[in-house]
């Protein structure tokens, strides 16, 4: 039944490129999430009236984030191509997707950090303060918690952005549905392939946006 | 217990030089409430944010508890501010913390272990009368509710000082009421010196001991409570014990009784500790031929001894009442003449 509508779907190829479209969202996505929350938690703390502040620091950082943000992610890659050849030793497949990922997501999450670090009451950093709390401990006991549900909310925007950004590392060669949409389905004339890749596609960002509303309302104790 | 010699804190701002505190000197003893009063502005929160190192003065010196705050920098300050807590006006509470995280929090800051943590966190509940609401949210408490919380955190740790920011301003009339006798009842049993900060003259009626005015900065009055509302130097002293002595309504209600009374005088006395409890009426009815006539009174209890007020209204042959008002005198109440009719 289901060959005679989608004549060209080999099943296998679409689930090895979901494997591998699965595998380069989720590391980018730890990724992300790490380097994106110290660079969010530095733009927090050294801006003006923080426990750090430091404005040439603060520039800086900023100023990188900017720049990272700003650039397309498919020049990005490019860009990159020398970085990833350096680190990954190769420029095709999903691991070498994986710097260009990261470097073109955590900049943009590092920005939704410093937004949800804002929202906390400085009232309660303070708080902590005047009882004789380090700044360690204000990161992880009253910052990072206290974040949580932006830090969820933005990581989830975060994500689905990233299977975005995987299929167009597919298309210089990382792999993955948007890959496989690009070479069996679009240079091939096989409509169907690609319907089917952009429906799994579809089906990974609504599970996503599942689990980080699910998430986000569970932490959520305002 | 604290003691602040010539502080001063100039904040740069935009249009210049502030002189937010101003060549402040007090000395605040051990068990006191001492209460600090001023409109917004007047450098109050500035202040007390300095007896725990919130504000580093610009010139001169804080000691607190024996820990000279306005110097101490680092580990000693972050272990001087275990034994100097403070309550805040918008509670402060962490809202992904339970009642009992929350509380249990500067425990884990000090570095209690888990099992004492506990044990200590159950007595501080029912020392603030917070049973059964150990594992609600701040979310779900409330205002009062929640500046139990914060009271009981900032008692976690046994501290000799409890600074008190603005505590029951964010607060309901009656609520405030309930936070001031726990804070009363705190410093009663636990010995805690408190210094406060408020703008609301029924706050330090009710609980202060001391009680400093504050204007531009500067200690414009200081006292005992009693004494600052029996006898207030400064204008503004006058304005904010009026806000406790006199309803707002009184002058309109003056001046329409003068319209009424045209004959005799109107007089407000002034009674302070024991003079309040006489029967001052009576004797003044019995012994002289005047007419009296009560128009408004009220009397405030403070920390220590009652002070009230009493509009009256005398009629009666001219000599008499001057007789009746020089009666008032000899009983150590004192009397104001409003306008003669």
């Amino acid at each position: 039944m289901l060959s005679s509508i989608l004549p060209n779907v080999n099943w296998e190829s679409m689930w090895e490129a979901t494997t591998e479209t699965l595998y380069m969202t989720a590391i980018s996505v730890v990724a992300t999430f790490i380097l994106g929350a110290i660079l969010g938690l530095l733009l927090f703390l050294t801006s003006k009236g923080n426990i750090w502040a430091n404005a040439p620091v603060n520039k800086v950082i900023s100023a990188f984030v900017n720049i990272f943000r700003s650039i397309p992610f498919i020049i990005l890659i490019v860009l990159l191509i020398p970085f990833t050849t350096f680190l990954v030793g190769t420029m095709i497949g999903q691991n070498a997707a994986l710097p260009a990922l990261i470097i073109g997501a955590a900049p943009f999450y590092a920005r939704m950090v410093e937004i949800g670090l804002r929202e906390i009451d400085k009232g309660v950093i303070e708080a902590a303060k005047s009882m004789g709390a380090k700044t360690s401990t204000i990161i992880w006991k009253v910052l990072l918690p206290e974040s949580m549900p932006a830090l969820v909310s933005g990581i989830t925007v975060t994500a689905i952005a990233l299977v975005g950004y995987t299929a167009m590392a597919g298309v210089i060669g990382a792999g993955g549905l948007g890959n496989l949409a690009y070479l069996e389905g679009f240079q091939r004339t096989r409509p169907d392939v690609t319907l089917v890749a952009t429906i799994i596609i579809l089906i990974i960002v609504f599970i996503i946006q599942f689990i980080g509303d699910f998430i986000t309302s569970k932490l959520d104790k305002r | 217990m604290i003691s602040i010699k010539n502080a001063k804190k100039i904040f740069a701002t935009k249009k210049g030089k502030v002189n937010a505190v101003d060549q402040v000197n007090l000395e605040i003893k051990e068990g006191e409430i001492f209460g600090v009063i001023g409109y917004s502005g007047a450098g109050k929160s500035t202040l007390i944010r300095m007896l725990n190192g919130l504000e580093i003065p610009t010139e001169g010196s804080v000691v607190v508890a024996g820990n000279e705050v306005s110097r101490i920098k680092g580990n000693n300050l972050r272990k001087a501010r275990q034994e100097i807590s403070m309550i805040f006006q918008h509670f402060n509470l962490l809202w992904s913390r339970t009642v009992r995280e929350n509380i249990a929090f500067p425990l884990e800051i000090a570095g209690v272990s888990k099992q004492e943590r506990l044990k200590r966190v159950d007595e501080l509940i029912r020392l603030v009368g917070l049973e059964g609401r150990e594992d609600a949210y701040p979310s779900q408490l409330s205002g009062g509710q929640k500046q139990r919380v914060g009271i009981a955190r900032a008692l976690a740790n046994n501290p000799k000082v409890l600074l008190c920011d603005e505590a029951t301003s964010a607060l309901d009339p009656q609520t405030t009421d309930s936070i001031l006798e726990l804070l009363v009842d705190i410093n009663e049993r636990l010995g805690l010196t408190i210094v406060l900060i408020t703008h609301e003259m029924h706050v330090i009626r009710k609980i202060c001991h001391r009680v400093a005015v504050m204007e531009n900065g500067q200690i414009v009055e200081e006292g005992p409570v009693l004494e600052v509302f029996k006898n207030p130097q400064a204008s503004i002293t006058k304005r904010f014990v009026q806000q406790v002595t006199e309803p707002e309504e009184t002058k309109e209600t003056v001046q329409h009784l003068l319209d009424l009374y045209p004959q005799g005088q109107v007089i407000q006395l002034g009674f302070v500790g024991e003079a309040a409890e006489q029967p001052l009426i009576t004797n003044l009815i019995r012994n002289y031929s005047v007419t009296v006539n009560i128009l408004q009174g009220k009397i405030s209890q403070t920390q220590n001894g009652s002070y009230g007020t009493l509009f009256i209204h005398l009629d009666g042959e001219q000599a008499e009442i001057a007789k009746a008002i020089d009666y008032i005198h000899s009983q150590n109440v004192g009397v104001e003449v409003i306008s003669n009719a």
